[in-house]
């Protein structure tokens, strides 16, 4: 029998909800099958921590007795500068921009990015205050051209992270097949497949339980970084049409959520900034989405396991970055990356993930507990994500 | 058999002699350079694993010191910082002593300081900085 986001949100309500995480329903209905298990549980949880650099803040500081226009002015924040191409007191800081005299690549050195956009979100989580340096051009009604000043939330009237990408659907394996050790946004690869990197949470991962999109949509309330957050629209570079799986799960980089939640409420302990040596800052998030059982497909989709999802394994030191070469060496499950090492060119290449699988897990169980505490209730989206719209071929 | 990391500062006047391979052929002892470095003003360094009986170990070390060179012991030079650590594992793979190593039950990442060959592979590859080289 088919159940609704509303029943469900009784049962939340009156503490009668069943609810597992992604990784636990796996057992559940192996056990049960997807019939009886979907008549028993009500939710499904999923959990990712990853970095993505399509992060950031929009920021609406409070105005001085003596009120400015940021607006087609300049602004930073402890060095870092952020967009003031908005109002007058808006600005929007990203998460991989980089203070002016911060060395980068240059020199042929690889750049350490110790300190970036994401460190001063990082450090506004944190409570910590950092420097505003801002200049406008001053006008009859914003008179002020000159502020300089340490602020914290305090001093915002909003602070809310907007992610315009986030929730990658599946990505690829990165690899070197080159001579020479290539610093990546997926870490340090060595040379001649000397170790591979994978950025998914599998079987926890939110898009790949739900792959078609059918629960998860525009207005879905979600567990962001400590409070609740939202799916604003489908993410950037969002492409429903890759080949997919029997599963319906796709076989590549595909579905993609934007992400917005307000950032005063969130906890430093699920917001971290990144660095990665030869590329640049980042920020990792933790993101809960709630999964409604409503019915068996729903319940089949959740129940998929490491085993039944897989990744194109692609070489970062050729085809990503020209284009050339062979585009994907060879397609691996989630099991075979976790198991510690994957098979290529008969060489057992060890793996290391960016997605923290332990802190997926953590966040899943800390979804599960806030719907079980009738802490945290499902929303109807209001619109669903763009879905396939083309038969699929197979991959090249 | 017994192992010692050490580091060794060879005085200018030792950087063209070929010490270590004395240490090898004259001592029998193993040795595993994990790193080496020589300042501008000829002070050289050398992060070594010696490997051998106690004999060969002290007879070893009584030569480097007839010939100047100071030999300390190599100890916690590499802290992971657990509060930091996320256990994304990224750094796993990358360490060529299973150090850093994950338990695939809990995903949680620890450091074996034991296993550690301080060849600092690690600090540039943690994205949160949660690994950290401390020199003596
Ligand atoms: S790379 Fe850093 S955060 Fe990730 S597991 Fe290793 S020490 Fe922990
Ligand atoms: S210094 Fe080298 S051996 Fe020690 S933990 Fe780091 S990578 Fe492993």
């Amino acid at each position: 029998m088919a159940k609704t986001i509303e029943e469900i949100n009784e049962k939340i309500q009156s503490g009668n909800v069943v609810v597992f995480t992604a990784e636990e329903v796996i057992d559940v209905v192996r056990k049960k099958g997807t019939k009886q298990a979907s008549r028993e549980i009500d939710v499904v949880t999923t959990g990712t921590f990853s970095p993505m650099c399509s992060s950031g803040v929009f920021i609406n500081l409070k105005q001085d007795k003596q009120k400015m226009k940021l607006g087609g002015g300049w602004v930073t924040l402890n060095g870092v500068q952020a967009y003031a191409g908005l109002a007058a007191a808006d600005i929007y800081l990203g998460a991989t921009a980089l203070p002016d005299g911060d060395p980068r690549n240059n020199n042929s050195r690889r750049g350490r990015f110790r300190y970036g956009g994401a460190h001063v979100i990082e450090d506004l989580v944190q409570g910590k205050q950092v420097l505003l340096k801002a200049e406008g051009y001053g006008t009859d009604c914003y008179p002020r051209k000159w502020r300089e000043q340490m602020i914290g939330f305090d001093e915002m009237n909003e602070a809310v992270l907007f992610n315009p990408r986030n929730c990658y659907q599946n990505y690829n394996v990165a690899v070197n097949l080159s001579d020479k050790p290539i610093y990546t946004y997926m870490g340090k690869l060595n040379p001649r497949l000397g170790n591979a990197s994978y950025c998914s949470a599998g079987q926890l991962s939110p898009l790949l339980n739900d792959p078609m999109y059918r629960t998860i949509g525009i207005g879905t309330r979600l567990f962001l970084s400590g409070t609740e957050g939202y799916v604003a629209w489908h993410g950037t570079q969002h492409n429903p049409n890759v080949p997919r799986l029997e599963n319906m799960t796709p076989r590549a980089g595909s579905g993609t959520l934007a992400l917005v939640g307000n950032l005063k409420e969130m906890d430093p302990k699920w917001l971290r900034a990144v660095s990665f040596t030869g590329y640049g800052v980042s920020l990792s998030v933790a993101v809960g989405l709630p999964i409604p059982i409503l019915d068996e497909e729903m319940m089949r989709f959740v129940s998929v396991s490491d085993a039944d999802l897989k990744a194109p394994v692609i070489d970062y030191s050729r085809f990503y970055p020209t284009g050339e070469g062979k585009p994907r060496l060879r397609e691996v499950t989630y099991a075979e990356l976790k198991s510690g090492a994957i098979q290529l060119d008969g060489k057992d290449v060890p793996t290391g993930c960016f997605s923290s699988y332990q802190k997926a897990r953590e966040v899943a169980e800390h979804l599960k507990s806030l719907i079980t505490d009738g802490r945290f209730f499902l929303s109807c989206p209001v619109s669903p994500l763009p879905g396939p719209t083309e038969e699929q071929g197979d991959l090249k | 058999m017994n192992t010692k990391k050490v580091v060794l500062s060879f005085p200018p006047s030792t950087v063209e002699d070929p010490i270590i391979y004395h240490l090898i052929m004259d001592y029998g002892l193993m040795v595993n350079i994990l790193r080496a470095s020589i300042d501008a003003g000829k002070q050289g360094r050398v992060v070594a694993e010696l490997k051998g009986d106690d004999n060969q170990l002290k007879n070893g070390a009584n030569f480097l010191e007839s010939k100047g060179v100071e030999i300390e012991p190599l100890t916690e030079e590499i802290r992971h910082i657990e509060e930091k650590c996320t256990s994304c594992t990224s750094c796993v793979p990358l360490c060529p002593t299973g150090a850093l190593n994950v338990d695939r039950e809990t995903w949680v990442v620890s450091h074996d300081a034991d296993k550690c060959v301080v060849c600092l592979s690690c600090v540039d590859v943690c994205p949160y900085r949660a690994v950290t080289a401390h020199f003596q």
